[in-house]
Parts: structure tokens; sequence; C-alpha cells
């Protein structure tokens, strides 16, 4: 079997330039790092305009990560590392970002950018991540006001449904769509815990169950968790989603239909770029909020 | 009187015939995917080590997550009075009960008499279940089984940061990748589950003697981690993955 060796989790690596700036007229260039525990985004900012980023797994070097990202975000664009005024560095490895001038809490960066992206009615963050999943109250500048979040354990995280992916052997980026495809929905699978669903679902397997119907079972078990710690901050609209399950519809409109509040939709709040078709990658919402601190930042002159 | 208990866990399923409050048989099957056929073919085992037939057993109970699938079994017992009457059977001082199967860990404490007084589980998280240490061994590529000489082995003592089993898993990989001792990394997952069964422990307080049952009672690094942590002696009776379905024969037998 050819597919046994193909990485369904791996989902693809991106990266963009926005075509409409000079990044050399630019008064302030800043850099957003945000090395995350399974991902790592850089966003590089142009006076406060998005110019370009890219998104990268993370290795098993944050150092390296951080180079990394920096050079596929400024690929083809020209831009060196001593073109930047300020570069904040974000996420888990934020202190490890060798050419960061400032470490930010990914909260503060995720709320920022959300702000910025989904624009300032937000008031509920949720940021699904790799290998943790926060719910953050926010105000309408972006200013974090109170947050709860689950770091310990893999189900709700994109880590948990990158086994899911791998053990159905479906590409992680169809997931969410797959789960959509059943005629009924089925229960939720029972278990919490990441390694115990994997085996309920390899008896649903067994049983005869296809695999949308399993995938529907556990896009609808991790909606469920997730939810738990939304309530607990009192979940309040406007309701924005950023991370990589933020892609992920199957997870999406399960959690908006049992929450009974329409997440936005994943659009620029800023209506030319919206217009222009400018990419929407909920991934970089935590480097966007970083690149706008750092923007902040060098206009203080406190580097 | 002869009477049998069996045993059906996540991972395996125990039978055991007891008679005139003596176990006279035992066997263990693999759970596998049919429980009601694993059941069958324990029982049957267990009968012909003990030289006896289904008819010359008078009553059968059935313990275990799987319980229900166990067709032969006249009543039923929960986990938690079956470890209890299994451990004052085999180690009547025990008074603090650790019962680590496949995919649950609970702490049972129990009086003079024999009854549970207090007991808590956890059944929602690997971490602190033995599939954990599985999947730590596996990540290891090594066998569960070597797990404890590794722990004997080790020199240093170094700490894993996730509890989660999937994110234990990822760490576990940096640590290979940078060059970290495998017995060193053994003695890490070791530690961790242990240190997730104390807390279960902690939770009922804690009464000598304790004592170690379930399939990871075999493990001894597992059982060193305990007693290292607590400074306390923890007693491990022969067989200790048998002692539930003992308690169910037992109860079968009152």
């Amino acid at each position: 079997m050819a597919d046994a060796k193909k990485e369904f989790w791996r989902w693809p690596e991106s990266r963009w330039t926005n075509p409409e700036i000079d990044w050399k007229k630019g008064k302030y260039i800043t850099a957003g790092i945000d090395v995350g525990s399974v991902s790592t985004q850089g966003v590089i900012m142009v006076d406060g305009e998005l110019y370009c980023y890219g998104n990268m797994r993370t290795g098993s070097s944050s150092p390296d990560s951080a180079i990394n990202v920096f050079n596929k975000a400024t690929e083809g664009t020209g831009l060196t590392l001593k073109d930047i005024h300020f570069t904040v560095g974000t996420g888990y490895g934020r202190v490890n970002v060798p050419f960061g001038n400032r470490a930010i809490t990914e909260i503060a960066c995720h709320a920022r950018g959300a702000n910025w992206m989904y624009g300032p009615a937000v008031k509920t963050v949720l940021d699904m991540g790799g290998q943790d999943c926060k719910a953050i109250k926010i105000d309408d500048k972006g200013k974090v006001v109170a947050f709860l979040m689950n770091d310990k354990c893999a189900a709700g995280t994109g880590r948990g449904m990158e086994v899911f992916a791998d053990l159905l052997g479906v590409p992680i980026e169809d997931v969410g769509d797959m789960s959509l495809n059943v005629g009924e929905e089925p229960p939720p699978v029972n278990s919490t815990c990441v390694i115990f669903a994997k085996s309920e679902a390899a008896s649903l397997l067994r049983a005869g169950w296809p695999k949308e119907k399993v995938l529907a079972a556990y896009c609808s078990a991790m909606a469920h968790r997730v939810l738990s710690l939304l309530e607990k901050v009192n979940v309040e609209k406007e309701f924005a989603i950023t991370g990589g399950i933020a892609k992920n519809r199957g997870v999406v409109k399960r959690l908006t239909k049992e929450l009974g509040i329409e997440a936005c939709e994943t659009r620029w709040h800023n209506k030319a770029y919206a217009d222009k078709g400018f990419p929407f990658d909920t991934q970089i919402a935590g480097a966007i909020g970083a690149a706008l601190f750092g923007k902040a930042l060098a206009e203080k002159g406190s580097k | 009187m002869i009477t049998a208990g069996i045993d059906s866990g996540a991972k395996n399923v125990k039978a055991v015939i007891v008679k005139d409050a003596k176990v006279i048989g035992k066997a263990m099957v693999p759970a596998g995917l049919d429980t009601r056929g694993a059941a069958d073919q324990a029982y049957d085992e267990a009968l012909k080590a003990a030289g006896v037939g289904r008819k010359d057993v008078q009553k059968v109970f059935a313990t275990g997550v799987g319980r229900k699938g166990c067709e032969f079994a006249q009543d039923e017992v929960t986990d938690v009075s079956a470890a209890a009457k299994g451990i004052r059977f085999v180690m009547p001082n025990a008074r603090t009960v650790i019962d680590v199967g496949a995919e649950e860990g609970r702490a049972i404490r129990i009086n003079q008499e024999g009854y549970v007084v207090d007991f808590a589980i956890n059944e929602k998280c690997a971490a602190g279940a033995g599939t954990f240490v599985e999947a730590m061994a596996r990540a290891l590529e090594t066998e569960v089984e070597k797990m404890a000489d590794l722990y004997d082995r080790s020199t240093k003592e170094i700490e894993m940061n996730a509890q989660c089993a999937v994110f234990a898993e990822s760490e576990l990989v940096s640590l290979v990748h940078s060059q970290t001792a495998k017995p060193d990394i053994a003695r890490a997952v070791l530690d961790a589950v242990g240190e997730r069964i104390i807390s279960i422990m902690r939770r009922i307080g804690i009464e000598k003697d304790v004592a170690a049952i379930g399939g990871l009672a075999l493990n001894g690094g597992f059982i060193k981690a305990v007693e290292k942590e607590m400074n306390i002696k923890l007693i491990v009776p022969q067989d200790p993955q048998f002692v539930s379905a003992i308690g169910a024969a037992i109860a079968a037998a009152e």
C-alpha cells in the first residue's frame, strides 16, 4: 500500500506577499514571529499593513524554526533581517527567537491579531492551536480582559486532530468537510482522551462505520470539549476563531450550533483586503498581533 | 464449594476458579475484539487448569469494564468491590490499594473488615494508566516488559513536562533526538505514571499497608517510582493482575 507511508496529518505550508506594497518606502517595518508547538508563523508588516507572511511546521529547534519562517515569509521580497525595525516573538517558543527584540505572550498577540483581522466588534476569541486551546475575552481595542486555557490535554487541540487524520488515513485539510458528509449526526465519541478515542474509533471502524461517520463523532466530541471552556469565560458576540482548527468546518459548525452563537466569517474586517481577496489565514493571527505590537514599540523607539 | 470470577478488562480477560477459599485454576487471554469469546476462552482455560468442568462450578461472577459481555455469569460486581474483596483475600493487612489497569487507575481504601471506605478513579485520561506506558514504550522502540529493566539502569533523573500521552509522545521523541539516554527516559515515563497514581491516592488518604494490583503492578520500575516518591513500601501480591478476578470469585461464594 503506497498510502501507508503518506503523512495525512501534514498540512500544506504556505506564504504570501502583498503585491501593492513596496517595503523600501516603508517607515516602520516590523516582524511578528509566532513559534508554536506545532506550527510557526512569520508576518511582516510595513507601517501596520500586511506585507507578507509564512506559515510552516515547527521543527525540533525553536531558533531554527523562527529563522526558517522569516526566510519563508520574505522569500522573493529582497527583505533581510537588518531591514526589520522591530521584531516581536510570541507563542510557546517566543523567548527563543534569535532576532527578537521583545517577547509577548500568545494570548495578548492572538487577541490583538483577532481584533485586527476580524474587527473591533469581536468580544470573544477562541484560539485553537496545535497543543493548546484558549478562550479569550477582549475589548474593542483587542486588549485581553480575561482568558482560560487548556494546555494539559490533547483533546480539543490540533495535535489531537492530526492523530485522528493519521489513524483514518484522511488528509487533515479534508477532515472537516468529510465529517459533514453524513446523513445523520452520530453521537460524539465517549472518550475524552485522544488515546482512548483512538481505540474507540478503531472499534467503530471495525463495526462497519464509514470514515465520515467516525470523523463526525470525533469532530463533535472536540466541539463539545472546547464548548465547556467557552462557557466558563462567558462567551459573547462577536465570536471569532483563530488557529488551525478554525479551518475545520466540521468542528466549527458543530461548535457554533451547540453554542447558539455564529462565529465570524473568516473574512478581513479591512474592506480593501477583503475586496482584493487577500488570503485570510486564521493561523497567522498571533503573528499579526506580534507585528502590530512591534509597530507600536518601534514608534515609541523602545528598541 | 467451587466458584469462578471473570475480570473482563480493557486489554485482557482474567478468569479464576476458587474452591473452598483456595485458588485452584486461573487463565488470562487478550480481550481483543471479541470480548465475549475471550471471556469464554479464559473461563474454559481456567477450568482446565483447575481440572473441573462448568457443571462443577456453583456460581460465576463477572467484573471489569466488559463484565456485561460475560453471558455465563450469574451476577456482576463493580471493579472497586472486586478489587477490595480480592485484596482482602490475598493481603488482609492492606488498607490502601492502587489498581492500575490498561485504561483505568484507581485507589481504594478499605477498613479492617474489608469494606470499601473511599475510592477515586481516573478513567478519562491515559496518563495514569497502563496504556500510557505502552504508548511510550512504543515510541522508545522497546517493550513494556523491558521498561523496568531500563528504569534500573537509569543514572539521571529527568522530568517530563507533558502530562497528556499525546504530548508526551512528542516530548519523548525530542528527548531521543537530543541524545537523552533511553534508561533515563524510561524512568521519566514511569515516574510520570507514578505521580498520576499518587495524586489519585492522595485524594482518598493513605493508610498502610499499601498494596498495588493490576497489570502495571508487574512493572518493578513503576513500583519503585511510587515507593521513592511516597517514601513508603508497596506490597505486591503474586499475580497482581488476577486479584480482581479472585475478588469476583470470592463474591460469588458469599
